[in-house]
Order: C-alpha cells, then structure tokens, then sequence
C-alpha cells in the first residue's frame, strides 16, 4: 500500500501540473513561443523525434565515458590515496580544486585543447569523479578495526586485505558515490555540450537546446529538455536499482521488508 | 609446557599513559585462565598483546602457538566482529581462505563447529538475521576453525543478557572439555571468571597489575548445577574481596 503510494503521489503530483499548465495556456491564449502548452511538447517530441534521439544517444554516450572514467578514475585513485597518507595529502587538494571550480568556466579551455567528444567526455568525468573518489575514500577508511585485527591475526596479504575486506566494506559508500556521480556525468556532458555548441558542430541533445533556443524555436526546446530530465531520472533510477542488487542481502539500506 | 609466557610486559600509548605492567604471567598448556579487572585497567591490551594485535613498549611475550603457525591463535573480540557481506560459512570459513587451507578436513570442520556452536541452520544466514547470541556463537566457531591451540577471548559475552550469557558459558566449557585448548578469557564479571576458569588472575587499573590470582579447585566437569552450590558461592565471595582490594589500591594509587 505504502509502496503504491510512493509511486502514485509523484504521478498524481505531475499529472495536476501538467492540467494546470495546459489550462493556463490554453484559456488564456499564451502563444507557443512564450510558452508552450505539454500537449505542443509532447506533439514536437513525436514530430522532431528522430532528430531528438539521435541527439539523445549521442549525449547519452558521452555521459555513459565520462561515468564509466568517473568510476575507474574515482575508485583507482581512492585506492592509490588509501596506500599511502602522503599520496593523499599531495594530491587530494588538487582533486578538490577541479570540483571547486565550475565546469562551465572549464569547458571552453578543453574544448581549445581537445577534440569535441573527448572534451565533452572530460567534462562529464571531471564532476563526477570527486564523489566517487571521496565516498570510496570514505569507506576504505570505515572498515572495522577489529576486523582488520582480524585480517592482521592470519597474516592476510595486501590483496586479500583488499579485496576480502577493504572493497567490501568500502561497497555501500562507492554504491552511494556512483549514484551522485551518474546524475552529475549527464550535467557535465551537457554543460560541454552548451559550450561546445556556441564554438562550432555539435550533435548532442544540449546543442539542440542551444540551436532552438537561437531559432526561438521554444517547443523544441522544451521536448528537448525533457528528454534530459527523463534521461537523467533513468540513469539515477537503474543506478539505484543496482544499487539495491548489489547491497540487499546485507546493507541495512538496502534490505527490503523492514 | 608453558603455552604462554609474558615477562614484564609493559605498554605505555603514544600519550604517555602506562596502560600496562609490568606483567609477569605464564599459563600451561591446555589452562582456562581468566583475566579479572575493572574496566581500563589493560586486560584486554595485555590479551592484544599475547595475540600480537598490539605490541608491548617492553618485556617479552612468548607464544608457542603463534611461533609455530599464523593459525595458532584464535581471537574472539568484545563485539561479534562479522564481516556483514558474507554468510555465516563464509564467516566462518574466512580463516581457512586467509591461510591458504582448502583442504577437505578443514572444510569439514567448518559445517562440525557450526553444528557444535548451534547454527547448522543457519550457515547461510547473513550476520545481520542473527540475534546477539548467534553473532557470538558464529564468532567463536570462527576462532576455532583452524584448530588453533590458543584461545584468546576479549570479554566476548559482556553485551549479552543473562541467560544467552549462561548458556554460552556453558557451551564454552564443553568445548574446552572436547578440545582442551589453552583458553585465556578476559571478563569484569566474577560469577564468570569463577564459573569458567581453572584460575582467576585479578589485576589492578592504571597501570594494568597483576594484583592477585586464586585457583578454582571445583571439581570438573562443571554443569550448570556448579553454579548454585555453595562452594561457587565461596570462591566467588573469595574473588570479589580480591577484585574489591584491587580496586582499592588502584583508587590509592591514583588519589
């Protein structure tokens, strides 16, 4: 009952809006180019839709390296941090830096240095790397101590320390820093894409926005970003989903039923 | 033979308190030896120290067990120490994979233990469906599946109610019968101290001393029956007075 509801209020929530809206458009004879009524979204989404998809896969692809670099770079540099306390102090700072500053104010120095696709890939994996790296790092430092007394007890080595005890611990916190970091891949993909589309040829769904957006094109760009948000819920939604898999059998944030 | 020798061993922390010592202490092979004391006073530092978990600032400890293999010692922490990801085999077999053993007897003996401490059913349980008992039971058949001669446990029943904690005490003692492996056991409970161990070394706080020891000469086994009877009700009268005048030494000694 209470599972159907967490499902159902959202949907009730966006169908009321969206009536609201359409009303208002409608009664009081709103033109599309200030703004657009869902049903004109919906219509240009199905027009335009062959266009808009290729766009979507293009940002998708992108996103999808910058997560998977995020993931690599994030957990390997986590593990090389956990090594040694002075790799840490040396280089964590830096780490910070490039989360610090905004992305946007980035994207247009890569796109100088590197070729498009690859500075929009950077992007993506520049603000999604640091929380993967510092929930990893997080949970590396979470383990048990007793455990490790444990492991230290039978002469465990190093890579059964690591993989019998760090990784594992470490799990439920990388699982949370890969949640954040999927969300946040799509947003530095499309902020590249943004600065990409004002400096030349551009394929993804954020460059559509910029293109209709010059054209006045309004309901475009609405169908646009709306397969944005969809895109950016699917990615947070499957990642949950493996999330749970992952973690239901012992993690107490995962375990169904309680 | 002398299973565990400990020469004045001393440990002092990086902040300069003397935790520990000096501590002259040696236990015989296959002895249930009890180490009593208020909390803070390094009972549990000096049993890190046996199982190599801490090091002492000086003296010597020996330990035969653990000269001669990295299985000889089994260790049972204040807290079930459960790796939550795995199930309870895999819990309890984890010793056996940290040491290389997969061979059939030490696989054997895992689902033997499982069954001695109560959990055959639950071998595939994770340590999070466990009650507080089970958690403990699993961590003791961990200890024990390399078969070690050395068992070290650090207050292990102390979070436990009452009646899980009799009942552990008792299984505790059958195995020891079974097995006879060297036992040292670290608790602040006398009626424990008393129940279990063939010795009973009190020893007072800041820095951790022994103060004293008795010999609990009850006849063995001991059934649950020991422990209404009178002479139970002796020696724990007899253990209490000695941790009693530790404690007042050590408010002495501090004020």
């Amino acid at each position: 009952m209470r599972r159907a509801l967490r499902v159902l209020l959202p949907v009730i929530v966006f169908a009321i809006i969206m009536g609201v809206w359409e009303a208002t458009v409608r009664l009081r004879g709103i033109p599309p180019y200030i703004l657009p009524a869902p049903s004109l979204i919906v219509q240009t989404l199905v027009k335009d839709w062959g266009l808009l998809v290729a766009s979507l896969l293009a940002t998708l692809r992108a996103t999808l390296e910058g997560f998977l670099a995020a993931v690599i770079g994030g957990i390997g540099l986590a593990l090389l941090f956990n090594r040694a306390r002075w790799v840490e102090d040396a280089f964590l700072p830096y780490a910070v830096i490039l989360q610090v500053t905004p992305v946007i104010a980035i994207a247009p120095l890569l796109l100088v240095y590197l070729p498009q696709h690859l500075a929009v890939v950077a992007c993506a994996w520049i603000v999604a790397f640091f929380p993967v790296l510092s929930n990893t790092l997080l949970g590396l430092k979470s383990v048990d101590r007793n455990l490790v007394g444990l492991f230290a007890l039978y002469d465990a080595s190093p890579a059964q320390k690591l993989w019998r005890l760090r990784l594992p611990s470490a799990l439920p916190y990388i699982m949370g820093g890969l949640r954040i970091a999927g969300g946040l891949s799509l947003i530095g993909a499309v902020v590249a894409e943004i600065a990409a589309g004002s400096a030349g040829s551009g394929s993804g769904l954020a460059f559509r926005i910029a293109e209709a957006g010059y054209r006045l094109d309004i309901p475009r760009m609405f169908a646009a970003l709306a397969l944005l948000s969809a895109a950016g819920i699917v990615i947070y939604a499957g990642l949950s989903a493996v999330s749970r898999l992952v973690l239901r059998r012992w993690h107490e944030s995962a375990v169904e039923g309680d | 033979m002398t299973a565990i020798g400990c020469r004045d061993v001393t440990r002092r922390y990086a902040n300069g308190i003397d935790a520990l010592g000096p501590v002259d202490l040696k236990i015989r092979e296959g002895e249930f030896v009890s180490l009593l004391g208020p909390s803070g006073c390094g009972k549990s530092t000096l049993l890190r120290i046996i199982a190599g978990l801490d090091t002492s600032s000086t003296g010597s400890v020996m330990v035969d067990a653990r000269a001669k293999s990295s299985r000889g010692i089994g260790f049972v922490f204040q807290e079930p120490t459960l790796m939550p990801w795995a199930s309870v085999r895999d819990n309890v077999r984890l010793p056996l994979r940290l040491t290389g053993d997969a061979s059939d007897a030490s696989l054997a003996r895992i689902d033997e233990l499982l069954t001695r401490v109560g959990l055959a059913e639950f071998a595939d349980a994770y340590p999070r469906e466990l009650s507080g008992g089970m958690k403990m039971r699993a961590s003791l058949a961990r200890a024990l599946v390399t078969d070690p001669d050395v068992l070290l446990l650090d207050e292990p029943f102390a979070a436990l109610d009452e009646i899980t904690r009799f009942r552990l005490n008792d299984d505790l003692l059958a195995l020891w019968r079974d097995l006879r492996k060297t036992v040292v056991f670290v608790t602040h409970s006398v009626f424990e101290s008393v129940f279990l161990s063939q010795r009973v070394i009190v020893m007072t706080a800041r820095p951790g001393r022994i103060f004293a020891e008795r010999r609990i000469d009850a006849p063995e086994p001991r059934e649950e029956s020991f422990r209404t009877s009178a002479s139970y009700a002796g020696f724990c009268r007899e253990v209490s007075a000695l941790l009693a005048q530790a404690s007042a030494e050590t408010r002495g000694r501090v004020a």
